[in-house]
């Protein structure tokens, strides 16, 4: 079975989700569109309060190249423009819009054999599309390498590591034809000869129903182990190459998308819908009916985890994500932006919190570390604020996966350490720059 | 924005086992070693292995008191270290020497190290090796199992007089003399087995340090088998090579660690003015292990070159 180096073996946990059918939830009354919701450089707002927007509707963009455009989720009218709180734990500028309002009319369906490389990139920026596995990275840049790049292999990213999470599971179930047409497209723009969906063998029904579908495409069980889903760790468990340190995928001839990233490229190119639903899995032992929703961006996690019966009397911890990388939300007022993936909520039994213990030198850690680093050393240094011994342990090349901290039992919050000595290390890049 | 729930930062769930689960296992899989040490060396040595350890369990907990630092003996490590000394001293060691050595252990070799993942040595083997030095005759007087009649270690007797070895058999299952805890290599595999299957201790330092024992002992012309079965060396290699603090980090450390302390222990055997080597040359690699941690790093993912 192809995999990785390193990683660990977690209980998943997907029971309670993995056979439920997407609902669409009803449309929202007021969504909150937050003007970054992708890595990179914000928009700037197209309307403003007191207009009338419909379904669909362009209403942030931006010139610079690494952005996404946010579009209206609902019809209605914006009554709202300032500075909310995003999920990611710092305030953006969002537009707030309240329904209803007229519908949109449907755009001409096309096909995809018309249209050229150019064609696809500029159709997936004006739809907003970003990476729906979670980190957001604009789509339109991850299919532009530079000139001197020759991409062969597009690998569709059917993983799904992360503990709780069927979201891409259910896509895949649901939306396989989908899933290939994307992939196709996204092999179109860069000019990929070779496509690979790579699936966790936890998904054999998902693993059975694209292969019946797809024609020129491969599919590559991969095996079960987080974080199997991160790019470096898929690139390297189904092709054996390595993206250099520091460097992107695109510099050993890959680019990688995710599944829900390719439902939503052939939804812009075949019906010119921009990027404005997403599914979300809602589960946890603090969500009374665990199960996948389809939500409109912008809807709030409240009404989110309402339509899902609501939270137990004992949930005392929201996260965004899944458990090993998502992240914690103070409370529920927050809108669901383009990466989230998972709405997860959890009791006290199942969210402890642990006193830090002093490092026993186990070497837990670096056995499961996917990268090759020494944590325990790296945490170290950063204890002591040395961040050049941290870079020189190469903590730049963590990927955060959190492996490191799961398995120590000494319940060293080793990936928050990494965590500061990264940005550390980039504040200090910066000021010398 | 009114705060209602939890932060902290991913990940949000942790493995089922901590410190203190290891610890207790490792004291559990040493009292198969310390049953036939009891079944073997009667009484005596249950008496010596318990007092020991009580000793060593109070001196944690008064040193950490006068230190005022927090009081940590429920973790464990001391308990363990505790029932080691015990089971690497002759059976019939009178009970305030096996006192004086565990409260060195603990006070000198552990807390004044800074405690559980801080000291240098294997505090057992530390302690061993300041009793060795400080009552030479009383720590290698020796005792047959059952009638506890004085007699040698067979390998003093195989390699410094030239005597017949025991059977293999009587080997294996510890009839001879030797530590308390040393001799029945069956259940010190027992043990170390228990620690395999609980993923607690991995194969890089006792495979490396047994092989090496047998291979070396092979090419100096002596017997690999006998070699292997005699003396400290399973015990050392199984529960004191693996130990966590003491012992390299990675994979590829813990394999050069083992490495060294076979080639030490071969060294010391046949060319040393002991007739074992296990416990000093432990403690020597316990002086390369942050040398080693330096070099033996594990591959970084993208291939670039350490620094």
């Amino acid at each position: 079975m192809k995999t990785f180096p390193g990683g660990s073996h977690l209980q998943y946990l997907k029971e309670a989700t993995q056979d439920k059918t997407i609902r669409e939830l009803p449309l929202p009354k007021k969504v909150i569109l937050p003007l970054q919701q992708n890595l990179g450089c914000a928009c700037e707002p197209l309307v403003k309060v007191g207009d009338e927007v419909v379904e669909g509707a362009k209403i942030g963009d931006s010139q610079k190249f690494v952005s996404a455009p946010v579009h209206a989720s609902i019809s209605g009218k914006v009554v709202q423009i300032e500075k909310l709180p995003n999920p990611c734990g710092f305030e953006v500028p969002a537009v707030v819009i309240e329904g209803p309002g007229p519908s949109s009319q449907s755009p001409a369906p096309r096909t995809l054999d018309s249209l050229s490389a150019e064609e696809i990139k500029k159709i997936i920026r004006e739809a907003g599309i970003v990476g729906m596995g979670g980190a957001a990275f604009p789509t339109h840049v991850k299919l532009s390498p530079p000139a001197d790049k020759k991409i062969d292999t597009l690998i569709i990213n059917g993983c799904e590591c992360e503990p709780y999470i069927t979201a891409d599971h259910r896509l895949m179930l649901e939306r396989a034809e989908d899933i290939l047409y994307g992939a196709r497209a996204a092999a179109q723009a860069v000019g990929a000869t070779r496509i690979i969906v790579g699936i966790e063998n936890n998904k054999k029904n998902a693993v059975e129903k694209l292969k019946s579908q797809a024609e020129g495409i491969e599919i590559a069980e991969v095996k079960t182990k987080y974080p199997q889903g991160g790019e470096k760790q898929l690139i390297k468990a189904i092709l054996n190459r390595e993206v250099p340190s520091g460097g992107l995928p695109l510099d050993i001839g890959v680019v990688v998308q995710n599944v829900g990233t390719a439902v939503a490229i052939a939804e812009a190119i075949k019906f010119g819908v921009p990027l404005i639903k997403r599914v979300v899995t809602v589960t946890g032992s603090g969500i009374k009916q665990p199960q996948n929703v389809m939500v409109r961006i912008g809807t709030t996690f409240r009404e989110v985890v309402e339509q899902c019966g609501g939270l137990t009397e004992d949930t005392v911890k929201v996260i965004m994500g899944g458990p090993m990388m998502g992240l914690a939300l103070s409370t529920l007022d927050l809108p669901v932006v383009k990466g989230t993936t998972c709405i997860l909520a959890l009791n006290k039994k199942d969210a402890k919190v642990y006193e830090e213990k002093d490092c026993i030198r186990c070497g837990r850690c670096i056995k499961s570390c996917p990268i090759g680093l020494l944590p325990n050393f790296i945490a170290d240094a950063a204890k002591l604020k040395d961040w050049g011994r941290a870079e020189e342990y190469n903590v730049a090349d963590c990927i955060e996966c959190g492996c490191c901290s799961y398995v120590c039992p000494s319940r060293i919050y080793l990936v928050q350490y990494f965590k500061v000595a990264k940005k550390e290390l980039q504040t200090r890049k910066a000021v010398c720059k | 924005m009114q705060m209602n729930f939890d932060i902290s930062v991913s990940p949000h769930i942790r493995a089922p086992y901590t410190s203190r689960n290891i610890m207790w296992m490792v004291a559990l899989a040493l009292l198969f070693p310390a049953a036939a040490g009891v079944y073997f060396f009667g009484l005596k040595a249950l008496v010596l292995i318990v007092f020991t350890t009580l000793v060593a369990v109070l001196a944690e907990a008064v040193c950490q008191w006068l230190a005022k630092m927090p009081i940590t003996v429920n973790d464990g490590s001391a308990a363990v270290t505790g029932i080691l000394l015990a089971l690497i001293v002759p059976p019939n060691l009178p009970l305030w020497m096996a006192a004086i050595g565990a409260i060195l252990a603990i006070g000198l070799v552990k807390v004044l190290f800074g405690g559980l993942g801080f000291n240098i040595f294997n505090p057992a083997l530390a302690a061993r090796a300041i009793l060795l030095a400080s009552w030479p005759v009383a720590m290698t007087t020796w005792v047959r199992p059952f009638d506890a009649i004085t007699t040698a270690t067979p390998l003093f007797l195989v390699n410094k007089m030239h005597e017949a070895a025991p059977s293999y058999w009587a080997l294996f299952i510890g009839e001879r003399a030797g530590s308390l805890g040393e001799t029945s290599v069956l259940m010190i595999l027992i043990g170390a087995l228990l620690l395999f299957l609980t993923r607690i201790i991995d194969w890089p330092a006792p495979t490396a340090y047994i092989g090496s024992v047998a291979l070396l002992s092979w090419l100096l012309g002596h017997d690999p088998l006998f070699a292997i079965l005699s003396g400290g060396l399973m015990l050392g290699a199984f529960f004191m090579a693996t130990d966590y603090v003491t012992a390299p980090v990675t994979t590829k450390g813990r394999f050069i660690f083992g490495l060294g302390c076979g080639i030490m222990t071969v060294a010391i055997r046949f060319y040393g003015g002991f007739p074992e080597g296990v416990n000093y040359s432990i403690l020597f690699m316990n002086i390369l292990t942050p040398l080693i941690d330096k070099y033996a790093r594990p591959r970084l993912y993208g291939g670039k070159k350490r620094g």
